[in-house]
């Protein structure tokens, strides 16, 4: 069992969680995941390590509600535990002296990024931040990311922080004007990992982007998690999570990814008619963030 | 003169559930003998002089003693005998291929009746399973002798390796990667041939003997053999499992309603994706499933689907019914449920629905040629056969490589051309000193029996190297 130790509703849908787990803290590493499953009937599901502490023996972990699983563990309050935590799954991040180095992120996304950025810092890179949001209510730890940073931009999807609207026409734009980059790392939504990816393609700047698709085991033993990189077929838990956002063939990626959505929603449904009461503390819970 | 005691040659068959009835549930499919017929059957072993039975165990069960015991009625005493050199007979009695082992060398086996072994030792096993009491099986003082040892992964190898080591004294500790101990067992082996319940009582019966388990461990990532070896543990016993499974690699392969053998199996065995939506993981079968490969997990993997509601499954095969890999006993299984045989039948691709699902595949008809490197003879394609079939879900159930996650973290550690862990037969040892590795990271995929005596193997050696 794996207690929780701090939780947070960040903004609508997106939440953080402090949890528990000294063995997997000391060895975590940049780019990692971990398998959860948050009770006796639960399953099996990849989330991005968003950071560790070694010393306080603890994980970070931020993600979106997005079907029952996800709901079930942004349920569980401080002090509850999570069934099962597995990890360090995946290989981690190549972080090495790039250069001039850009990371994009959306959403949970900007966790795993942070902890990215101070590696690449740690190496001598330069980083330039690219945040996209839907719109100021959903943008958060921006002051995180400028803080490691050395340039960091704002992308919202209503066009109210600049002239653009998704981070890839900021991408473009930023290589248009002659800026170069060595090297370019993209995390959070499979939208603007695959527009970034195209927008870094014609620039020949290598771009690498982290997964989570559908997994069961996360350690390579069921090819769940298949995708397909340069023509080849590739295990995203042990042969990934990151891949070349240029080879990638994202349909693939993003079909598999929504092979159950018929059986999701069922299972999403019926989780909440059964946990009516959980939905209203929640909410309770959501008034705390300022929701306009 | 005394007449010699006539040969009883007619084995005493094992009630099972009606293929109708079981083909809709996921309950145990053989019901296992009542007390007359475990006595009955128990009636016809002969004593004899030379036991064949013994040497065709690969773990050497006291057979005929244990038999013995079951006739006169003391079942603490079978027990006993059973479990001195076996410590999952539950297991044993259920998976082992016992028509190529003690039956096969049971002296009745060549008259054309050997005794039903298997089933014996099935009745044994659940009959200790409901009087744990009268055979002290609760949990005793438990003394450890100084000495650490890690085995990683805690499937019939590990469990068998840890009971060993355990009963000599020593502190064993086992690392699971899933959140549940008994690998293969648990997540491979369907409930209605090995009913969990059974491999969960054997598992405690191993924690019993004070082996502790450690769940949610992979090892290679959360600690490395290294480390282990490192941090206290004297001697390390590698038997992770399978690992990866192949693929057919034509295609069309990752459209989705594709599953590998393992990830169907483990989707509704270790998750429960029967009782979806009661447990969370969902399985899709659709109305006709194509299950490619002819093995016993081929067999496992088709009999779930139609469990699953599919109203048709195929086995598809390029060879003929005779080089068939699976059990006979599991075959018959399959036949009799409605799982259909399409042989000399190989696939060529896999067509998708446009909105990336699988829709159906093409297949090409073979025909038998010379023998090729398999001492099988060699599938040749038949030219101008080619036809598509409709289909909702495929399973190619071809078999497994090794998992690279200990290879790739542990310092020289040899492995073979296969990437398996290049392991000395007899003691388990690898070249890597301190370390041993036994089940299929050893000899590639095997049974369950043959992985057990692997662990027993490794057991007695490091036993040996370590008082040595």
């Amino acid at each position: 069992m794996y207690k929780i130790l701090k939780r947070e509703v960040l903004v609508p849908n997106t939440v953080y969680l402090k949890v528990e787990a000294p063995e997997i803290a000391r060895k975590a590493k940049p780019g990692q995941f971990v398998i959860l499953r948050v009770d006796e009937v639960g399953e099996r599901f990849p989330l991005s390590l968003t950071g560790w502490d070694t010393n306080e023996g603890t994980l970070e972990i931020l993600f979106l509600i997005m079907g029952r699983s996800t709901m079930k563990l942004s349920s569980l309050r401080e002090g509850d535990c999570v069934m099962d935590v597995v990890g360090p799954l995946g290989r981690p991040t190549e972080v090495e002296s790039y250069g001039n180095t850009m990371t994009v992120c959306s959403t949970f996304g900007v966790g795993p990024t942070i902890t990215l950025v101070k590696a690449l810092k740690e190496k001598g890179n330069n980083v330039v931040s690219v945040m996209e949001a839907k719109d100021g209510t959903y943008l958060f730890w921006e002051d995180r990311l400028k803080n490691v940073s050395d340039e960091t931009h704002v992308v919202l999807g209503d066009g109210s922080r600049g002239k653009h609207r998704q981070a890839s026409q900021f991408v473009t734009e930023y290589l248009e004007s002659g800026s170069k980059l060595n090297r370019v790392f993209v995390f959070g939504r499979v939208f603007t990992m695959m527009e970034c990816s195209k927008a870094t393609k014609p620039f020949g700047i290598k771009t690498i982007v982290g997964l989570t698709p559908i997994m069961v085991d996360g350690t390579g033993m069921c090819g769940c998690c298949r995708v397909s990189v340069g023509g080849e077929t590739k295990f995203t838990c042990v042969d990934g999570p990151e891949f070349d956002g240029h080879l990638m063939d994202w349909e693939l990626l993003i079909k598999r990814k929504r092979a159950y959505l018929k059986e999701e929603a069922q299972a999403f449904d019926l989780w909440q008619l059964d946990n009516l009461h959980r939905i209203a503390e929640l909410s309770e819970l959501a008034e705390r963030v300022s929701i306009v | 003169m005394t007449e010699k005691p006539k040969l009883n040659l007619n084995r005493v068959p094992i009630p099972k559930q009606t293929p109708e009835a079981r083909r809709k549930n996921f309950d145990e499919v053989a019901l296992g003998y009542s007390d007359e017929q475990a006595l009955e059957e128990a009636s016809r072993c002969i004593d004899c002089k030379k036991p064949g039975c013994k040497e065709g165990c690969p773990v050497n069960v006291d057979i005929p003693e244990f038999i013995k015991a079951i006739g006169a009625g003391d079942m603490p005493e079978a027990v006993k005998i059973l479990k001195s050199k076996n410590s999952l007979p539950g297991i044993c009695g259920r998976v082992c291929p016992q028509e190529t082992q003690c039956e096969m060398t049971c002296n009745l086996a060549k008259k054309g009746g050997p005794i039903a072994i298997g089933r014996l030792e099935r009745y044994v096993a659940d009959w200790e399973r409901v009087h744990p009491e009268s055979t002290g099986r609760q949990k005793g003082q438990v003394n450890f002798n100084g000495r650490k040892v890690a085995i990683i992964g805690s499937g019939p190898a590990s469990l068998t390796c840890a009971a060993d080591l355990a009963k000599l004294e020593y502190e064993v500790t086992v690392f699971e990667a899933l959140h549940v101990a008994g690998g293969v067992l648990m997540y491979g082996i369907p409930e209605f041939r090995l009913p969990k319940v059974i491999v969960q009582g054997e598992v405690d019966y191993v924690k019993s003997l004070g082996v502790e388990i450690k769940l949610n461990h992979v090892i290679g990532k959360i600690a490395t053999v290294d480390e282990l070896l490192e941090n206290g543990f004297d001697a390390v016993f590698l038997a992770p499992g399978a690992g990866a499974p192949m693929f057919l690699n034509i295609p069309g392969e990752n459209l989705s309603g594709i599953y590998s053998a393992n990830e169907f199996l483990t989707r509704t065995n270790l998750m429960k994706a029967y009782l979806f939506p009661e447990y969370d993981t969902p399985i899709q079968v659709g109305r006709r499933v194509a299950v490619f490969g002819a093995g016993n997990v081929a067999m496992d993997a088709s009999r779930c689907a139609l469990r699953l509601g599919a109203e048709e499954v195929y086995i598809i095969y390029r060879r003929s019914k005779a080089e068939m890999p699976a059990r006979l006993e599991e075959r018959e299984n399959a036949e009799e449920e409605g799982v259909i045989f399409k042989l000399l039948t190989n696939p060529i691709r896999f067509l998708g629905d446009g909105q990336g699902r699988v829709r159906a595949v093409e297949l090409q008809e073979m025909e038998l040629g010379e023998p090729d490197a398999s001492g099988r003879p060699r599938p040749i394609p038949k030219t101008g056969s080619e036809f598509i079939m409709e289909i909702d879900i495929a399973i190619p159930a071809l078999g497994t490589r090794p998992n690279p996650i200990i290879p790739s973290t542990t310092e020289g550690l040899e492995l073979t051309k296969w990437g398996t862990v290049l392991t000395d037969e007899a003691t388990g040892r690898t070249s890597k000193e301190r370390v041993w590795c036994g089940g299929d990271m050893a000899t590639g995929a095997a049974t369950v029996i043959s992985a057990m005596g692997a662990g027993r193997r490794a057991a007695t050696d490091i036993d040996a190297w370590l008082k040595g």
